[in-house]
C-alpha cells in the first residue's frame, strides 16, 4: 500500500529539473498534455519552477514580438565563400 | 592604441546573423538582405584602412550597411520605380467601392513606434545572443529562430535529443537573465 502511494506520488509529482525541462519543451509546443498537467501541479507549489516559467514565457513573448531573423546555414555558407574569395584576393595583393 | 582591432577573418561568423536581422527588418526580402550583407563585408574589406578602432567592428560594419540600405532604396526609387508605384492604386478608379475604407488607417496595424521598439528589442536579443557560447547560440537559433524540428537539428549537429534540450535550457536561462538585466 505504501509502495503504491509512493509510485502515485512520483507519477504525479515531478522534480524541479523535470518541470523546467517540460517548461522549455512547452515554449516550442512540444510538451504533451500529460506533461503540461504535471508541470501545472508543480507550478502550484514550487516558487523556483514558477519563477523559471515566468522568465521563460517572457523570453518567448519577446522573441515573438521582435520577430528576430537569422541566416540559414546554406545562406551563411554562400556569403562566407564569396567573402573568403575576396579576402584571399586581397591578401594576395598585399 | 585603438580600443578595437579589426579582423575580417571572423566577420561572417560573428556578425552575419546580426547584420541579417538588421537588414531583413528594413528591406523585407531575404535575397536582397543577403546581397546587401555581402556588399557590406566587401566594402568593409576595401576600406579597412579607414577603421580607426574607436567603435567596435560591429558598429563600423553597421554604419557601412546603413549606407548600402539607403543606396538600395535610392536605386529602387528611381523614375521607373515611382511610375510602378503610381500605377498601383490611384489609377484603379474602375475598382470603385471600397477605396475609402481601404485608405482609413488600421488601428491594429503596426505603427512606426512599434516597429522601432521591436527593432530595438531585436538588437537587445542579439546582444545577449552574442554572449552565449557558439554552440549554444547555434542550437538556439536553429530551434527558436529558424524553427527547425528537434530531429533535424540533432542530425545536422550530431547530438542526441536530450543533449539538445540541455543546450536549449542553458541558452534560455542565460538569455532570460541577460534580457532581465538589459531590457525588461
Amino acid at each position: 500500500m505504501k509502495g503504491l502511494k509512493r509510485m502515485k506520488k512520483s507519477f504525479l509529482f515531478i522534480s524541479c529539473d523535470e518541470a523546467q525541462h517540460i517548461c522549455d519543451k512547452a515554449q516550442y509546443g512540444e510538451a504533451s498534455s500529460w506533461e503540461r498537467f504535471k508541470l501545472n501541479i508543480r507550478l502550484a507549489y514550487c516558487h523556483i519552477t514558477k519563477s523559471y516559467s515566468v522568465k521563460n514565457t517572457k523570453l518567448t513573448e519577446s522573441l515573438e514580438k521582435a520577430d528576430v531573423k537569422c541566416l540559414k546555414a546554406e545562406e551563411r555558407k554562400k556569403i562566407e565563400n564569396q567573402f573568403k574569395e575576396e579576402l584571399a584576393k586581397q591578401q594576395q595583393n598585399n | 592604441m585603438p580600443k578595437h582591432q579589426i579582423d575580417p577573418n571572423n566577420w561572417v561568423k560573428l556578425y552575419s546573423d546580426y547584420l541579417f536581422n538588421y537588414t531583413i527588418t528594413r528591406v523585407n526580402d531575404r535575397e536582397v538582405a543577403q546581397d546587401l550583407i555581402s556588399e557590406t563585408f566587401l566594402a568593409g574589406l576595401k576600406s579597412m584602412a579607414n577603421f580607426k578602432g574607436e567603435a567596435s567592428e560591429r558598429t563600423w560594419l553597421i554604419s557601412i550597411l546603413k549606407r548600402k540600405i539607403i543606396d538600395y532604396y535610392r536605386k529602387i526609387n528611381s523614375n521607373k520605380g515611382k511610375a510602378e508605384v503610381r500605377m498601383g492604386y490611384i489609377n484603379s478608379e474602375e475598382d470603385g467601392g471600397d477605396w475609402l475604407e481601404e485608405r482609413v488607417a488600421d488601428p491594429f496595424d503596426k505603427t512606426a513606434e512599434d516597429s522601432m521598439v521591436n527593432s530595438e528589442l531585436g538588437d537587445a536579443i542579439y546582444d545577449c545572443l552574442d554572449k552565449l557560447p557558439e554552440k549554444q547560440a547555434d542550437v538556439f537559433k536553429m530551434k527558436t529562430i529558424l524553427g527547425y524540428d528537434t530531429e533535424t537539428i540533432c542530425n545536422e549537429l550530431d547530438i542526441t535529443a536530450s543533449n539538445l534540450w540541455v543546450i536549449i535550457h542553458r541558452a534560455r536561462t542565460a538569455l532570460a537573465d541577460c534580457m532581465e538585466e538589459n531590457w525588461f
